[in-house]
């Protein structure tokens, strides 16, 4: 039997590959309670590394879906439509799929873009990877999910605000960066919070069978799936990762919160937007 | 399924198209969408009637049941639902076969678990050993059942808690300056009209259940996403209709269908918003009872 401390140093880093740990996972009846906690813990890397990234890109990219959405141009707005549709009306879990089996099918050697003064290689096999394929998915998903939130809050916006710029002779960029962004990124923020606490949830739907775990490097709920079937107990594994899932929604609605009061630091007391939790669930 | 389906290989295109999309394995293929629509009709009604009773909990003046609906509700919400969804079958089967085993094998002196072994007596087995295929198939369904009942109950006991709060106070207030009881206020003022505010609730929770469908497929049953990886996977020539790797286009085909199933149910959703609103206190059906004026 390994002691705790044993095991700590074999499988807290051990999600990131064999070279940070142990060689194999424990098996059968070798399996300690220690050995749950931790390597399930050090799954979490991946579920941070998965919604952090996803949510930094995703922003970006749903900014300026929403603004194409509310916009009046004829081409863009409905294209924009379009891919939040897509996105939104389909399974997480199809969707990983479909990619999955769609990056495969590209040539292994890469692909070349020619953008005239310089040719950008796309490495194309590391799309099959779960680390850059399954992020591409989880961005755009949540990009879609985000970009409606935005549309929403665009919507929202008070008209006196548009309207006190517009006096102020703002017009184009200046008037977006220092009105229209802030209004709708206040306005978006207790939902846009529930948000990033189910794409951290759904990073748990990576490593479900389309993109592979290599070397058995997987998130926190691989793991303790890992474990209930060696262990045909599901009375423990399943309660830590909830247990930890549960802490990790904790510091996000913490940190999310921290800036929420950053956003409405201008507004009287009452007036400030509260943070409820009314997530989207499942996607 | 067609007379000229004898020899696949000299057949042209589209009658080669024709044979392959009829074969029995892709008949297969079909009655699992079949399957998915079934767990929707089945688990939708189910669910309501979970909620139903995890939102009059909620409500209740009995202390203890109102904390039993809540540490429900909060417990599954809190935690990601996949997690729910692998456990309740599992559990729950471990949790039934250990009730048989101390009904039927009371003299059993062995321990249930032997280190990574879960151990009962041959007449605790459930479904009973040497089963028929399909009893099996139909425990597991049953199975998802519940745990997707389980899960989207939580869900609609806290929308349609929300929306039995949101009848306005008023309304129930003369109710019982009429002289009803607490359940007669209940089932002639407040449940005729939450569903108004319930039904945004519903519709999200009815999106999130077709979009949960797909995951059937880690349950183990024979859902449309096995079948998409079964079918599209690439196959040789020993097969009858060989092929390259043809996944991404069965998972485009299963994207087309729930993207089609939730376009569907959203308007379905906004005629029965219309229809509710008929007669209602609120914004909508103001509006329209000043149309037909």
């Amino acid at each position: 039997m390994r002691s705790c401390a044993e095991s700590f140093e074999a499988y807290i880093l051990r999600a990131l590959g064999r070279d940070y740990g142990a060689n194999l996972l424990p098996r059968g009846l070798d399996i300690t309670i220690c050995d749950q906690l931790f390597l399930i813990a050090s799954g979490l890397i991946w579920n941070i590394y998965f919604a952090g990234l996803a949510i930094v890109i995703g922003f970006g990219l749903a900014v300026g879906v929403a603004v194409a959405r509310f916009s009046e141009n004829r081409v863009l707005s409905p294209l924009a439509g379009g891919f939040i549709f897509l996105f939104r009306g389909s399974p997480l879990f199809i969707q990983f799929f479909f990619f999955y089996s769609a990056f495969v099918l590209l040539p292994r050697s890469g692909i070349d873009i020619p953008l005239g003064f310089v040719t950008l290689t796309v490495n194309t096999s590391a799309l099959t990877t779960a680390q850059v394929g399954g992020l591409v998915v989880l961005v755009l998903n949540t990009t879609a999910y985000s970009a409606e939130l935005f549309v929403g809050a665009l919507r929202s916006i008070p008209k006196g605000d548009l309207e006190a710029a517009d006096a102020y002779g703002m017009s184009g960029f200046t008037k977006f960066r220092r009105v229209v962004f802030p209004s709708m990124l206040r306005l978006a923020w207790p939902s846009y919070t529930n948000e990033a606490i189910f794409l951290t949830h759904s990073t748990t739907l990576v490593f479900l069978s389309a993109f592979p775990a290599r070397q058995q490097s997987g998130e926190a709920f691989y793991y303790a799936r890992y474990f209930v079937d060696q262990t045909f107990n599901p009375f423990f594994a399943y309660p830590l990762v909830a247990a930890y899932f549960i802490a990790l929604t904790l510091a996000i609605i913490g940190a999310f919160g921290l800036m929420n009061r950053h956003l409405n630091r201008h507004l009287p007391q009452e007036r400030r937007a509260r943070y409820r939790f009314r997530p989207q669930y499942l996607r | 399924m067609f007379s000229f389906c004898t020899d696949p290989s000299i057949l042209p295109d589209w009658q080669w198209f024709a044979c392959y999309l009829t074969n029995a394995t892709h008949l297969q293929f079909y009655r699992a969408f079949g399957v998915v629509l079934v767990l929707l009709a089945i688990t939708a009604p189910v669910a309501l009637g979970m909620g139903m009773l995890g939102a009059l909990a909620l409500r209740s003046r009995f202390v203890p049941l109102a904390w039993f609906g809540k540490g429900y509700v909060n417990i599954v919400r809190g935690v990601p639902d996949i997690v729910f969804f692998l456990f309740v079958p599992i559990a729950l089967g471990q949790g039934i076969e250990w009730v048989m085993h101390h009904i039927n094998c009371p003299d059993w002196d062995q321990p249930i678990r032997q280190g990574n072994d879960f151990i009962v007596c041959r007449e605790a087995k459930v479904p009973p050993l040497n089963s028929a295929r399909w009893v099996y198939e139909l425990y597991a369904f049953l199975m998802a059942v519940v745990a997707f009942a389980l899960v989207f109950g939580a869900f609609a006991a806290n929308t349609l808690h929300g929306a039995m709060q949101a009848v306005p106070r008023a309304q129930i207030e003369t109710a019982e300056a009429y002289g009803m009881t607490r359940a007669q206020a209940f089932r002639r003022i407040v449940l005729p009209q939450m569903w108004v505010y319930a039904l945004p609730g519903l519709s999200n929770i009815w999106q999130i259940l077709i979009k949960a469908t797909p995951l059937l497929f880690l349950l183990g049953i024979q859902d449309i996403v096995y079948w998409a990886r079964e079918l599209g996977g690439q196959k040789t020539s020993l097969f009858a209709y060989p092929h390259p790797d043809w996944r991404m286009w069965y998972f485009l085909g299963l994207l087309c269908f729930y993207l089609f199933l939730t376009w569907a149910s959203e308007r379905a959703f906004a005629r029965l918003n219309a229809r509710l609103s008929r007669g209602q206190a609120t914004a909508a059906g103001e509006r329209m009872r000043k149309a037909a004026a």
